[in-house]
Protein backbone atom coordinates (compact mmCIF):
# COMPACT_ATOMS: atom_id res chain seq x y z
CA UNK A 1 0.00 0.00 0.00
CA UNK A 2 1.33 3.36 -0.97
CA UNK A 3 0.74 5.87 1.81
CA UNK A 4 2.18 9.18 0.79
CA UNK A 5 3.36 11.05 3.79
CA UNK A 6 1.10 14.21 3.59
CA UNK A 7 -1.63 11.63 3.68
CA UNK A 8 -0.81 10.18 6.98
CA UNK A 9 -0.34 13.50 8.65
CA UNK A 10 -3.91 14.33 7.20
CA UNK A 11 -5.23 11.56 8.79
CA UNK A 12 -3.39 11.45 12.51
CA UNK A 13 -4.79 15.12 12.30
CA UNK A 14 -8.01 13.82 11.45
CA UNK A 15 -8.25 10.96 14.32
CA UNK A 16 -6.55 13.79 17.39
CA UNK A 17 -9.61 15.65 16.68
CA UNK A 18 -11.86 12.79 18.18
CA UNK A 19 -9.87 12.72 21.79
CA UNK A 20 -10.98 14.34 24.34
CA UNK A 21 -9.78 17.96 25.72
CA UNK A 22 -9.07 16.51 28.94
CA UNK A 23 -6.38 14.21 27.57
CA UNK A 24 -5.24 16.35 24.55
CA UNK A 25 -4.71 19.04 27.04
CA UNK A 26 -2.52 16.98 29.25
CA UNK A 27 1.35 18.06 28.35
CA UNK A 28 3.94 14.99 27.71
CA UNK A 29 5.70 14.20 30.79
CA UNK A 30 9.00 15.88 30.94
CA UNK A 31 10.75 12.60 32.68
CA UNK A 32 8.89 11.06 29.45
CA UNK A 33 11.25 14.03 27.01
CA UNK A 34 14.01 13.02 29.05
CA UNK A 35 13.74 9.21 28.61
CA UNK A 36 13.77 9.73 25.02
CA UNK A 37 17.30 11.25 25.21
CA UNK A 38 18.83 8.78 27.05
CA UNK A 39 16.91 5.96 24.92
CA UNK A 40 18.50 2.51 25.46
CA UNK A 41 22.43 3.38 25.57
CA UNK A 42 24.11 0.77 28.24
CA UNK A 43 27.37 2.51 28.93
CA UNK A 44 25.57 5.42 30.86
CA UNK A 45 25.53 5.38 34.33
CA UNK A 46 21.81 6.02 35.54
CA UNK A 47 20.53 7.56 38.70
CA UNK A 48 17.22 8.35 37.05
CA UNK A 49 15.70 4.66 37.60
CA UNK A 50 12.48 5.09 40.57
CA UNK A 51 12.65 1.73 40.91
CA UNK A 52 14.43 -0.80 43.02
CA UNK A 53 17.81 -2.15 41.74
CA UNK A 54 16.92 -5.72 44.07
CA UNK A 55 14.90 -8.37 41.99
CA UNK A 56 11.95 -9.67 44.03
CA UNK A 57 12.63 -12.03 46.53
CA UNK A 58 13.15 -15.38 45.37
CA UNK A 59 10.80 -17.29 47.75
CA UNK A 60 8.11 -14.50 46.52
CA UNK A 61 9.10 -15.36 42.73
CA UNK A 62 8.86 -19.10 43.66
CA UNK A 63 5.61 -18.64 45.05
CA UNK A 64 4.09 -17.35 42.03
CA UNK A 65 5.42 -19.73 40.42
CA UNK A 66 4.07 -22.85 42.25
CA UNK A 67 0.47 -21.71 42.39
CA UNK A 68 0.78 -20.86 38.88
CA UNK A 69 1.63 -24.60 38.65
CA UNK A 70 -1.37 -25.07 40.78
CA UNK A 71 -3.93 -23.70 38.03
CA UNK A 72 -4.27 -20.57 40.31
CA UNK A 73 -4.81 -18.63 37.63
CA UNK A 74 -8.33 -17.02 37.87
CA UNK A 75 -9.91 -13.81 38.75
CA UNK A 76 -9.81 -13.45 42.43
CA UNK A 77 -12.50 -11.75 44.38
CA UNK A 78 -12.76 -8.30 43.34
CA UNK A 79 -11.36 -6.50 45.88
CA UNK A 80 -8.34 -9.23 46.16
CA UNK A 81 -7.71 -12.14 47.84
CA UNK A 82 -9.39 -12.48 51.63
CA UNK A 83 -6.12 -13.72 52.69
CA UNK A 84 -4.22 -11.22 51.20
CA UNK A 85 -6.39 -8.19 52.89
CA UNK A 86 -6.32 -9.76 55.97
CA UNK A 87 -2.13 -9.95 55.68
CA UNK A 88 -2.58 -6.04 54.69
CA UNK A 89 -4.73 -4.85 57.33
CA UNK A 90 -2.29 -6.95 60.22
CA UNK A 91 0.46 -5.41 58.94
CA UNK A 92 -1.05 -2.16 58.72
CA UNK A 93 -1.63 -2.27 62.14
CA UNK A 94 1.71 -3.61 63.08
CA UNK A 95 4.16 -1.29 61.19
CA UNK A 96 2.23 1.73 61.12
CA UNK A 97 -0.60 1.28 64.13
CA UNK A 98 -3.86 1.91 61.73
CA UNK A 99 -6.33 -0.72 61.83
CA UNK A 100 -8.23 -1.22 58.39
CA UNK A 101 -11.06 -3.69 57.96
CA UNK A 102 -10.13 -6.31 55.37
CA UNK A 103 -13.62 -6.81 54.31
CA UNK A 104 -14.70 -3.32 53.84
CA UNK A 105 -11.93 -1.35 54.16
CA UNK A 106 -9.73 -2.29 51.64
CA UNK A 107 -9.19 -3.07 48.36
CA UNK A 108 -6.01 -4.96 46.43
CA UNK A 109 -5.40 -2.32 43.34
CA UNK A 110 -3.27 -2.53 40.05
CA UNK A 111 -0.26 -1.03 41.93
CA UNK A 112 -0.63 2.01 44.41
CA UNK A 113 -1.08 4.24 40.93
CA UNK A 114 -4.61 2.94 40.27
CA UNK A 115 -5.62 3.64 44.20
CA UNK A 116 -4.34 6.92 42.95
CA UNK A 117 -6.63 6.95 40.17
CA UNK A 118 -9.79 5.35 41.85
CA UNK A 119 -9.43 7.63 44.68
CA UNK A 120 -9.38 10.70 42.27
CA UNK A 121 -12.03 9.61 40.14
CA UNK A 122 -14.61 8.44 43.05
CA UNK A 123 -14.10 12.07 44.45
CA UNK A 124 -13.71 15.04 41.82
CA UNK A 125 -16.67 16.78 40.54
CA UNK A 126 -15.29 18.82 37.61
CA UNK A 127 -14.16 22.18 39.06
CA UNK A 128 -13.21 20.73 42.59
CA UNK A 129 -9.74 21.54 43.56
CA UNK A 130 -7.21 19.35 44.32
CA UNK A 131 -4.26 20.85 46.47
CA UNK A 132 -0.82 18.84 45.91
CA UNK A 133 2.85 19.75 47.50
CA UNK A 134 5.77 20.31 44.87
CA UNK A 135 7.63 19.13 43.69
CA UNK A 136 6.05 15.60 44.14
CA UNK A 137 5.59 12.63 42.01
CA UNK A 138 4.53 13.93 38.17
CA UNK A 139 0.94 11.65 38.15
CA UNK A 140 -0.96 13.63 40.38
CA UNK A 141 -1.78 16.57 38.13
CA UNK A 142 -2.60 14.66 34.90
CA UNK A 143 -4.78 12.70 36.81
CA UNK A 144 -6.68 15.07 38.45
CA UNK A 145 -7.14 16.62 35.48
CA UNK A 146 -7.65 13.35 33.41
CA UNK A 147 -10.94 13.62 36.12
CA UNK A 148 -12.18 16.98 35.48
CA UNK A 149 -10.24 18.05 38.91
CA UNK A 150 -7.84 21.79 39.17
CA UNK A 151 -4.66 20.77 40.35
CA UNK A 152 -3.07 23.33 42.32
CA UNK A 153 0.50 23.16 43.44
CA UNK A 154 1.77 24.10 47.04
CA UNK A 155 5.64 25.01 46.79
CA UNK A 156 7.63 23.67 48.97
CA UNK A 157 11.21 24.42 49.74
CA UNK A 158 14.55 22.69 50.65
CA UNK A 159 14.92 25.81 53.95
CA UNK A 160 11.70 23.79 55.18
CA UNK A 161 13.42 19.77 54.09
CA UNK A 162 10.79 20.12 51.53
CA UNK A 163 7.64 19.33 54.32
CA UNK A 164 4.70 20.68 54.08
CA UNK A 165 3.84 23.84 56.10
CA UNK A 166 0.08 24.43 57.31
CA UNK A 167 1.04 28.13 56.60
CA UNK A 168 1.35 27.07 52.79
CA UNK A 169 -1.77 24.98 52.52
CA UNK A 170 -3.91 26.96 54.43
CA UNK A 171 -2.92 30.36 51.54
CA UNK A 172 -3.94 27.55 48.47
CA UNK A 173 -6.85 26.88 49.61
CA UNK A 174 -10.34 27.89 48.48
CA UNK A 175 -13.82 27.06 48.48
CA UNK A 176 -13.23 24.83 46.07
CA UNK A 177 -10.88 23.24 47.71
CA UNK A 178 -11.80 19.05 48.34
CA UNK A 179 -8.70 16.83 48.21
CA UNK A 180 -4.99 17.12 49.41
CA UNK A 181 -2.25 14.64 48.01
CA UNK A 182 0.42 13.56 50.09
CA UNK A 183 3.46 11.64 49.45
CA UNK A 184 5.48 11.38 52.21
CA UNK A 185 8.25 9.71 52.21
CA UNK A 186 8.44 11.75 48.87
CA UNK A 187 9.46 11.48 45.15
CA UNK A 188 11.15 13.22 44.24
CA UNK A 189 13.16 14.84 47.60
CA UNK A 190 13.31 12.56 50.19
CA UNK A 191 11.17 14.40 52.63
CA UNK A 192 9.60 13.16 55.22
CA UNK A 193 6.62 14.40 57.78
CA UNK A 194 6.83 13.84 61.63
CA UNK A 195 4.22 13.21 63.78
CA UNK A 196 4.27 16.84 64.96
CA UNK A 197 4.75 17.97 61.26
CA UNK A 198 0.75 16.59 60.91
CA UNK A 199 -0.83 18.09 63.62
CA UNK A 200 -1.02 21.15 62.18
CA UNK A 201 -1.38 19.92 58.88
CA UNK A 202 -4.47 17.97 60.31
CA UNK A 203 -6.17 20.64 62.09
CA UNK A 204 -6.03 22.78 58.25
CA UNK A 205 -7.52 19.30 56.46
CA UNK A 206 -10.06 19.56 59.18
CA UNK A 207 -10.68 23.09 59.62
CA UNK A 208 -11.54 23.04 55.51
CA UNK A 209 -13.01 19.62 55.70
CA UNK A 210 -10.66 18.48 52.98
CA UNK A 211 -10.06 14.74 52.06
CA UNK A 212 -6.45 13.35 51.67
CA UNK A 213 -5.35 10.72 49.27
CA UNK A 214 -2.03 9.94 51.32
CA UNK A 215 0.27 8.04 48.99
CA UNK A 216 2.80 5.96 51.38
CA UNK A 217 4.62 4.08 48.83
CA UNK A 218 7.87 4.87 50.22
CA UNK A 219 6.65 4.24 53.71
CA UNK A 220 9.09 1.74 54.77
CA UNK A 221 12.11 2.92 53.49
CA UNK A 222 12.36 5.65 56.39
CA UNK A 223 15.82 6.69 57.84
CA UNK A 224 15.15 8.79 60.28
CA UNK A 225 12.22 8.60 62.80
CA UNK A 226 9.77 5.67 62.31
CA UNK A 227 7.13 6.79 59.09
CA UNK A 228 3.88 8.03 60.87
CA UNK A 229 0.89 7.32 58.73
CA UNK A 230 -1.06 10.46 57.87
CA UNK A 231 -4.16 7.88 58.68
CA UNK A 232 -2.81 7.57 62.53
CA UNK A 233 -3.49 11.05 63.12
CA UNK A 234 -5.88 11.52 65.68
CA UNK A 235 -9.38 12.65 63.80
CA UNK A 236 -7.38 11.59 60.19
CA UNK A 237 -8.63 8.14 59.95
CA UNK A 238 -11.93 8.34 58.41
CA UNK A 239 -11.11 11.28 55.92
CA UNK A 240 -7.74 9.57 54.76
CA UNK A 241 -7.93 7.57 51.51
CA UNK A 242 -4.65 5.47 52.47
CA UNK A 243 -2.30 4.24 49.17
CA UNK A 244 0.53 1.89 49.77
CA UNK A 245 2.33 -1.14 47.59
CA UNK A 246 4.75 -3.69 47.01
CA UNK A 247 7.02 -2.59 44.34
CA UNK A 248 8.97 -0.32 46.79
CA UNK A 249 9.74 -2.41 49.88
CA UNK A 250 9.44 -5.65 48.23
CA UNK A 251 11.23 -4.94 45.45
CA UNK A 252 7.71 -6.02 43.33
CA UNK A 253 7.27 -2.74 40.40
CA UNK A 254 6.59 -5.05 37.82
CA UNK A 255 3.89 -7.17 39.41
CA UNK A 256 1.48 -4.24 39.73
CA UNK A 257 0.31 -4.77 43.14
CA UNK A 258 -0.58 -1.81 45.48
CA UNK A 259 -4.12 -1.49 47.74
CA UNK A 260 -5.83 1.27 49.23
CA UNK A 261 -7.33 1.29 52.56
CA UNK A 262 -10.08 3.77 53.99
CA UNK A 263 -13.50 4.25 55.06
CA UNK A 264 -15.82 1.87 54.23
CA UNK A 265 -18.09 4.70 52.29
CA UNK A 266 -15.20 5.70 50.59
CA UNK A 267 -13.97 2.05 49.51
CA UNK A 268 -17.28 0.95 48.72
CA UNK A 269 -17.17 3.72 45.62
CA UNK A 270 -13.48 3.03 44.55
CA UNK A 271 -14.05 -0.15 44.73
CA UNK A 272 -17.50 -0.41 41.79
CA UNK A 273 -14.87 1.91 39.06
CA UNK A 274 -12.19 -1.01 40.12
CA UNK A 275 -14.53 -3.88 39.31
CA UNK A 276 -15.45 -2.27 36.25
CA UNK A 277 -12.37 -1.29 35.21
CA UNK A 278 -9.57 -3.84 35.83
CA UNK A 279 -12.06 -6.62 38.23
CA UNK A 280 -8.59 -7.53 40.06
CA UNK A 281 -5.58 -6.98 40.30
CA UNK A 282 -3.53 -10.17 38.72
CA UNK A 283 -3.79 -13.25 41.25
CA UNK A 284 -0.19 -14.27 40.72
CA UNK A 285 1.08 -11.32 42.00
CA UNK A 286 -1.45 -11.52 45.05
CA UNK A 287 0.16 -14.74 45.73
CA UNK A 288 4.16 -13.42 46.07
CA UNK A 289 2.75 -10.23 47.93
CA UNK A 290 1.30 -12.70 50.17
CA UNK A 291 4.30 -14.77 50.51
CA UNK A 292 5.83 -11.48 51.10
CA UNK A 293 3.89 -10.25 53.89
CA UNK A 294 4.32 -13.38 55.47
CA UNK A 295 7.71 -14.65 54.84
CA UNK A 296 9.65 -11.54 53.36
CA UNK A 297 10.22 -8.89 56.21
CA UNK A 298 13.30 -9.74 56.66
CA UNK A 299 14.34 -9.36 53.16
CA UNK A 300 12.46 -5.80 53.34
CA UNK A 301 14.57 -4.91 56.07
CA UNK A 302 18.12 -5.63 54.10
CA UNK A 303 17.41 -3.79 51.27
CA UNK A 304 16.12 -0.93 53.65
CA UNK A 305 19.38 -0.76 55.07
CA UNK A 306 21.73 -1.12 51.99
CA UNK A 307 19.35 2.55 50.84
CA UNK A 308 20.09 3.74 53.94
CA UNK A 309 23.88 3.01 53.15
CA UNK A 310 24.00 4.33 49.68
CA UNK A 311 21.73 7.33 50.57
CA UNK A 312 24.83 8.66 53.40
CA UNK A 313 27.29 7.79 50.37
CA UNK A 314 25.19 10.13 47.79
CA UNK A 315 24.67 13.27 50.55
CA UNK A 316 27.81 13.33 51.68
CA UNK A 317 29.39 12.79 47.82
CA UNK A 318 27.18 16.05 46.24
CA UNK A 319 28.43 17.96 49.71
CA UNK A 320 31.99 17.15 48.51
CA UNK A 321 31.25 18.69 45.12
CA UNK A 322 30.09 21.42 46.56
CA UNK A 323 26.26 20.98 45.67
CA UNK A 324 23.82 21.56 48.41
CA UNK A 325 22.21 18.69 49.80
CA UNK A 326 19.40 18.63 51.96
CA UNK A 327 19.12 15.23 54.00
CA UNK A 328 16.43 13.14 52.55
CA UNK A 329 15.19 10.90 55.45
CA UNK A 330 12.91 8.59 53.36
CA UNK A 331 12.50 6.40 49.81
CA UNK A 332 15.29 6.25 47.36
CA UNK A 333 16.37 9.34 46.07
CA UNK A 334 18.93 12.53 46.98
CA UNK A 335 17.42 15.73 45.39
CA UNK A 336 20.55 18.17 45.69
CA UNK A 337 20.56 21.80 44.07
CA UNK A 338 22.21 22.76 41.10
CA UNK A 339 21.56 26.35 41.29
CA UNK A 340 25.23 27.33 42.15
CA UNK A 341 26.06 25.69 38.47
CA UNK A 342 24.17 28.83 37.01
CA UNK A 343 22.58 26.24 34.76
CA UNK A 344 18.95 25.23 34.57
CA UNK A 345 17.67 21.74 35.83
CA UNK A 346 17.02 20.41 32.29
CA UNK A 347 21.03 22.00 30.91
CA UNK A 348 22.15 20.85 33.70
CA UNK A 349 20.58 16.99 33.44
CA UNK A 350 21.50 16.82 29.66
CA UNK A 351 24.77 18.14 29.94
CA UNK A 352 25.45 15.69 32.27
CA UNK A 353 23.85 13.66 29.93
CA UNK A 354 25.87 14.41 27.34
CA UNK A 355 29.49 15.14 28.83
CA UNK A 356 29.58 12.51 31.59
CA UNK A 357 26.89 9.94 30.85
CA UNK A 358 25.12 10.13 33.78
CA UNK A 359 21.63 9.86 33.56
CA UNK A 360 19.44 12.16 36.35
CA UNK A 361 16.50 13.54 36.00
CA UNK A 362 15.64 17.22 35.70
CA UNK A 363 14.04 18.45 38.95
CA UNK A 364 11.55 21.31 36.97
CA UNK A 365 9.47 17.70 35.70
CA UNK A 366 8.14 17.35 39.64
CA UNK A 367 6.19 20.34 39.60
CA UNK A 368 6.72 23.87 41.72
CA UNK A 369 10.28 24.01 43.71
CA UNK A 370 12.00 21.20 41.25
CA UNK A 371 13.98 24.07 39.28
CA UNK A 372 17.40 24.83 39.65
CA UNK A 373 17.58 20.87 41.74
CA UNK A 374 18.25 17.36 39.91
CA UNK A 375 16.79 13.96 41.08
CA UNK A 376 19.05 11.15 41.73
CA UNK A 377 18.22 7.68 42.86
CA UNK A 378 20.22 5.60 44.84
CA UNK A 379 18.96 2.30 44.01
CA UNK A 380 21.86 1.35 42.30
CA UNK A 381 24.84 -0.55 43.36
CA UNK A 382 27.76 1.22 45.73
CA UNK A 383 30.15 1.28 42.49
CA UNK A 384 27.91 3.04 40.09
CA UNK A 385 27.30 5.39 42.44
CA UNK A 386 30.97 5.94 43.44
CA UNK A 387 31.69 6.42 39.93
CA UNK A 388 28.41 8.76 39.23
CA UNK A 389 29.51 10.75 42.09
CA UNK A 390 33.55 10.94 40.47
CA UNK A 391 31.63 11.73 37.06
CA UNK A 392 29.78 14.68 38.48
CA UNK A 393 32.04 16.14 40.55
CA UNK A 394 34.38 16.41 37.53
CA UNK A 395 31.22 17.92 35.28
CA UNK A 396 30.55 20.38 38.11
CA UNK A 397 33.97 21.40 38.01
CA UNK A 398 34.28 21.89 34.65
CA UNK A 399 31.58 23.68 34.72
CA UNK A 400 31.62 26.05 37.20
CA UNK A 401 35.44 26.76 35.52
CA UNK A 402 33.28 28.02 32.38
CA UNK A 403 32.33 30.32 34.45
CA UNK B 1 33.86 -17.32 70.47
CA UNK B 2 34.32 -13.04 70.01
CA UNK B 3 31.12 -11.06 70.85
CA UNK B 4 30.89 -8.46 68.35
CA UNK B 5 29.10 -5.39 68.56
CA UNK B 6 26.93 -3.54 66.08
CA UNK B 7 29.49 -1.65 64.13
CA UNK B 8 32.12 -4.55 63.70
CA UNK B 9 29.01 -7.08 62.35
CA UNK B 10 28.31 -4.16 59.84
CA UNK B 11 32.06 -4.09 58.64
CA UNK B 12 32.18 -7.93 58.45
CA UNK B 13 29.19 -7.67 55.97
CA UNK B 14 30.23 -4.78 54.32
CA UNK B 15 33.23 -6.11 53.24
CA UNK B 16 32.11 -9.73 52.47
CA UNK B 17 30.53 -7.96 49.89
CA UNK B 18 33.84 -6.03 48.43
CA UNK B 19 36.92 -6.48 50.42
CA UNK B 20 38.11 -3.60 48.50
CA UNK B 21 36.25 -1.14 50.03
CA UNK B 22 37.92 1.44 51.83
CA UNK B 23 38.04 2.20 55.99
CA UNK B 24 36.68 6.12 54.47
CA UNK B 25 34.00 4.11 51.91
CA UNK B 26 32.70 1.86 55.24
CA UNK B 27 32.60 4.77 57.10
CA UNK B 28 30.64 7.01 54.93
CA UNK B 29 28.16 4.25 54.21
CA UNK B 30 27.75 3.21 58.22
CA UNK B 31 27.95 7.12 58.95
CA UNK B 32 30.25 6.66 61.59
CA UNK B 33 33.78 7.92 62.31
CA UNK B 34 36.74 6.46 60.15
CA UNK B 35 38.64 5.88 62.82
CA UNK B 36 35.97 4.14 64.51
CA UNK B 37 35.90 1.60 61.47
CA UNK B 38 40.25 1.54 61.14
CA UNK B 39 39.99 0.31 65.16
CA UNK B 40 37.08 -2.04 64.63
CA UNK B 41 38.92 -3.72 61.20
CA UNK B 42 42.47 -3.92 63.14
CA UNK B 43 40.46 -5.40 66.26
CA UNK B 44 38.67 -7.93 63.82
CA UNK B 45 42.06 -8.69 61.94
CA UNK B 46 43.69 -9.46 65.54
CA UNK B 47 41.05 -11.29 66.67
CA UNK B 48 41.07 -13.51 63.82
CA UNK B 49 37.87 -13.18 62.73
CA UNK B 50 38.97 -11.29 59.51
CA UNK B 51 41.34 -14.02 58.47
CA UNK B 52 41.94 -12.72 54.93
CA UNK B 53 41.21 -10.52 52.11
CA UNK B 54 41.20 -13.06 48.77
CA UNK B 55 39.03 -12.92 45.64
CA UNK B 56 36.17 -14.99 44.66
CA UNK B 57 37.84 -16.35 41.76
CA UNK B 58 35.51 -17.94 38.96
CA UNK B 59 38.26 -21.05 37.78
CA UNK B 60 36.03 -22.23 35.20
CA UNK B 61 36.49 -18.91 33.19
CA UNK B 62 40.57 -19.19 33.30
CA UNK B 63 42.28 -21.54 30.90
CA UNK B 64 44.51 -22.96 33.79
CA UNK B 65 42.95 -26.35 34.16
CA UNK B 66 41.58 -27.56 37.92
CA UNK B 67 40.03 -30.63 39.39
CA UNK B 68 38.15 -30.39 42.83
CA UNK B 69 37.16 -33.10 44.56
CA UNK B 70 34.60 -33.14 47.71
CA UNK B 71 36.21 -36.14 49.66
CA UNK B 72 33.82 -37.88 52.29
CA UNK B 73 36.36 -39.19 54.70
CA UNK B 74 35.65 -41.67 57.99
CA UNK B 75 37.81 -41.99 60.71
CA UNK B 76 38.80 -43.35 63.81
CA UNK B 77 39.11 -40.65 65.95
CA UNK B 78 42.10 -40.69 68.73
CA UNK B 79 41.92 -41.01 72.24
CA UNK B 80 42.11 -37.68 73.78
CA UNK B 81 42.50 -35.71 70.60
CA UNK B 82 38.98 -37.22 69.13
CA UNK B 83 39.39 -35.39 65.30
CA UNK B 84 41.98 -32.92 65.77
CA UNK B 85 45.42 -34.10 65.27
CA UNK B 86 43.93 -36.57 61.97
CA UNK B 87 42.31 -33.34 60.75
CA UNK B 88 45.52 -31.30 61.19
CA UNK B 89 47.18 -34.09 59.47
CA UNK B 90 45.20 -33.41 56.14
CA UNK B 91 44.85 -29.61 56.22
CA UNK B 92 48.74 -29.27 56.44
CA UNK B 93 48.51 -30.40 52.73
CA UNK B 94 48.78 -27.81 50.28
CA UNK B 95 46.66 -29.50 48.13
CA UNK B 96 43.62 -29.59 50.43
CA UNK B 97 41.92 -26.64 50.65
CA UNK B 98 39.16 -26.74 53.16
CA UNK B 99 38.39 -29.73 55.63
CA UNK B 100 35.21 -30.04 57.37
CA UNK B 101 34.03 -31.78 60.35
CA UNK B 102 30.27 -32.88 59.98
CA UNK B 103 27.74 -35.05 61.58
CA UNK B 104 26.33 -37.95 59.93
CA UNK B 105 27.31 -40.54 57.63
CA UNK B 106 31.14 -39.60 57.30
CA UNK B 107 33.39 -37.61 59.79
CA UNK B 108 35.67 -35.52 57.02
CA UNK B 109 34.57 -33.48 54.53
CA UNK B 110 37.97 -32.71 52.65
CA UNK B 111 38.14 -30.49 49.02
CA UNK B 112 40.95 -31.06 47.43
CA UNK B 113 42.28 -29.77 44.12
CA UNK B 114 44.37 -30.77 41.69
CA UNK B 115 45.71 -30.25 38.30
CA UNK B 116 44.01 -33.19 36.94
CA UNK B 117 42.03 -36.03 37.88
CA UNK B 118 45.22 -38.47 38.20
CA UNK B 119 46.85 -35.80 40.98
CA UNK B 120 43.58 -36.17 42.56
CA UNK B 121 43.53 -39.61 42.48
CA UNK B 122 47.35 -39.59 43.85
CA UNK B 123 46.66 -37.49 46.86
CA UNK B 124 43.30 -39.82 47.91
CA UNK B 125 45.34 -42.98 47.17
CA UNK B 126 48.94 -42.57 48.24
CA UNK B 127 48.20 -39.54 50.89
CA UNK B 128 44.65 -39.65 52.77
CA UNK B 129 43.97 -43.63 52.51
CA UNK B 130 47.39 -44.90 54.22
CA UNK B 131 46.67 -42.63 57.21
CA UNK B 132 45.75 -45.14 59.68
CA UNK B 133 43.04 -43.79 61.27
CA UNK B 134 41.19 -43.57 57.82
CA UNK B 135 38.60 -46.18 57.45
CA UNK B 136 37.10 -45.00 54.21
CA UNK B 137 37.46 -42.44 51.43
CA UNK B 138 34.91 -41.61 48.49
CA UNK B 139 36.10 -39.16 46.53
CA UNK B 140 33.22 -36.90 44.83
CA UNK B 141 34.74 -34.60 41.39
CA UNK B 142 33.02 -31.11 40.86
CA UNK B 143 31.51 -31.14 37.87
CA UNK B 144 30.71 -27.20 37.81
CA UNK B 145 30.52 -24.60 40.52
CA UNK B 146 27.33 -22.44 40.60
CA UNK B 147 27.66 -20.72 43.71
CA UNK B 148 30.06 -19.74 46.08
CA UNK B 149 30.27 -18.02 49.84
CA UNK B 150 26.44 -16.56 48.24
CA UNK B 151 28.50 -15.55 44.66
CA UNK B 152 26.33 -16.67 42.04
CA UNK B 153 29.13 -17.10 39.43
CA UNK B 154 26.85 -17.50 35.70
CA UNK B 155 24.84 -14.58 37.10
CA UNK B 156 22.65 -13.89 33.61
CA UNK B 157 20.47 -11.31 35.65
CA UNK B 158 20.96 -8.24 33.65
CA UNK B 159 19.82 -4.62 35.11
CA UNK B 160 16.39 -4.68 32.52
CA UNK B 161 15.18 -1.71 34.22
CA UNK B 162 13.77 1.49 32.32
CA UNK B 163 17.36 3.72 32.16
CA UNK B 164 14.82 6.59 33.37
CA UNK B 165 11.83 6.16 34.98
CA UNK B 166 9.14 8.34 37.42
Amino acid sequence: MNIKPEALTDSNKAMSSYLSPLVREIPSSGIRKFFDLVGGNKDIITLGVGEPDFTTPWHMREACVYSLERGFTSYTSNAGTPELREAISEYLDEQFAVRYDPKSEIIVTVGGSEAIDLALRALIVPGDEILVPEPCYISYSPITSIGGGIPVGIETFAKDEFKLTAEALEAKITPKSKVLILCYPSNPTGATMTYEDWLPIAKVVEKHDLIVISDEIYAELNYGEKHVSFAAVPGMMDRTILVSGFSKAFAMTGWRIGYTCGHPDLIAAMLKIHQYTVMCAPSMGQVAALEGLRNGLGEKDRMVEAYNQRRRLMVEGFREIGLECHEPRGAFYVFPSIQSTGLSSDEFAQRLLAEAKVAAVPGNVFGLGGEGYLRCSYATSVSQLTEALDRIGQFVEKVKKEG
Amino acid sequence: MTELNDLKLKVLELLKEDARRTPTLLATLLGVAEQDVCTAIKELEDQHVIVKYAAVVNWDKVDDEKVTALIEVQITPERGRGFEGIAERIYLYPQVKSVYLMSGAYDLLVEVEGRNLREVANFVSEKLSPIDSVLSTKTNFTLKKYKQDGIIFEDHQEDNRLMISP
